[in-house]
């Protein structure tokens, strides 16, 4: 029997930050976002970034926080009970049970957003897992409009994962091999994963390459998400996060339809959902300190 | 804040947009009563406001749900726009 690949399988990750000491925090956050295939969570001290875990989500959401959770507090000497404030985000929010608040992942992303990219970014958009959002934000990382497409695959991480399986491409090298081809192919469907399978793999007999059909399928999703951004008013500065931000083949192609580049993310683009509830939790905790 | 609720799928553009700094200006919210489907609620949004929006479990299939109310009232229109004083709402199809 031989061995299946796991194209999709991207890689999980963690970090500590070495310069600060949780002891010396007055207030100690927590943001969890458990999103439909990763889950993330962010530790704030005083609001400056602690440490952070991003790993993928379980059949189990409440588990999968947890999890997150544990594995950002791993080795810092913190435990769940020394958090001062805890708030839930993502599809999985309501499972968050050891959270104090949970709140939508629209203004989590808005405000990690603003603390990732700095006060400048107006439009974020956020590729996620199962779906897309494109979110307006003022300079305080307040939400001004947004809009979210979940009803379908394309544009999304998943539909990513599904061209992964289908050409055997590791996900980390998908945007780079859609680079490498001589003119920009005709995009397949944009409306459809399954459909856009169906007409890859017709591609692919009809002797296009391996990089050429990923270079369709990047500039559909890319034209997928533009028609999204221009429904609610694209404003500079712009921003991606999300898994998909770290495609460069989708990055590029949103940039060039656009004419606009997208900021350079400080921190991992998977991350924002979780940041901008650490962040919510902090204001929170000390709205509580103050009212007792 | 502009809130569009809806999706695009591969037969067009389906969203229901609420202006919701209008919303909070308005005590009666007449939308909710106005809406023949009940597909709209109440709701405190993540920065304390009381505003409406559309229910979770009918974002996925407004093309639908609004089919009969928007036939009656034409395209663009519904019984949602007409009862909001402030023009708060707006369909996109």
């Amino acid at each position: 029997m031989t061995e299946k690949n796991e194209f999709w399988r991207w890689e999980e990750s963690r970090w500590k930050n070495p310069d600060l000491d949780w002891e010396n925090a007055e207030v100690i956050t927590l943001g969890v976002d458990v999103g439909s295939v990763s889950s993330q969570a962010v530790i704030l001290c005083d609001g400056e970034l602690f440490a952070y875990s991003n790993m993928r989500t379980g059949y189990d959401s409440s588990e999968s926080a947890l999890n997150a959770a544990s594995w950002a507090l791993e080795g810092t000497g913190l435990t769940l009970d020394d958090i001062h404030f805890k708030v839930g985000t993502g599809y999985g929010r309501v499972n968050v049970t050891f959270a104090d608040r949970n709140i939508t992942e629209i203004a989590c992303h808005a405000r990690g957003g603003n603390l990732m990219y700095g006060p400048t970014v107006r439009t974020i958009l956020d590729m996620g897992g199962q779906d897309c959002k494109v979110i307006r934000c003022d300079e305080r990382g307040k939400v001004v409009s947004f809009l979210m497409n979940d009803k379908c695959a394309a544009g999304t991480g998943r539909g990513i994962e599904v061209f992964t399986d289908l050409l055997g491409v590791p996900i980390g090298e998908v945007g780079q091999r859609s680079l490498r081809v001589e003119m920009e192919p005709e995009p397949v469907s944009s409306t459809c994963v399954v459909f856009a399978k169906s007409e890859a793999i017709g591609l692919l007999h009809a002797g296009w390459s391996t990089e050429k059909v990923l270079a369709a399928y990047c500039l559909a999703t890319a034209n997928r998400v533009v028609s999204l951004l221009e429904r609610v008013g694209m404003v500079k500065d712009f921003a991606i996060t999300g898994g998909i931000a770290k495609n460069v083949g989708v990055v590029s192609r949103i940039e060039k339809i656009l004419g606009v580049s997208a900021l350079e993310p400080k921190y991992d683009t998977q991350i924002a959902g979780a940041m901008g509830a650490a962040l919510f939790a902090k204001a929170l905790a000390e709205k509580k300190a103050k009212t007792g | 804040m502009i809130a569009h609720y809806g999706y695009k799928d591969g037969s067009g553009d389906f969203f229901i947009s609420i202006d919701t700094d209008k919303c909070t200006q308005c005590s009666d919210k007449p939308c909710l009563e106005a809406c023949p489907e009940k597909i709209i609620e109440l709701f405190t949004d993540d920065y304390d406001d009381e505003v409406v929006g559309i229910k979770a479990s009918e974002r996925n299939k407004i093309k639908y749900t609004c089919l009969t109310c928007k036939s009656t009232f034409g395209a663009g229109h519904a019984a949602c726009i007409e009862a909001c004083l402030l023009e708060a709402i707006e369909h996109s199809w």
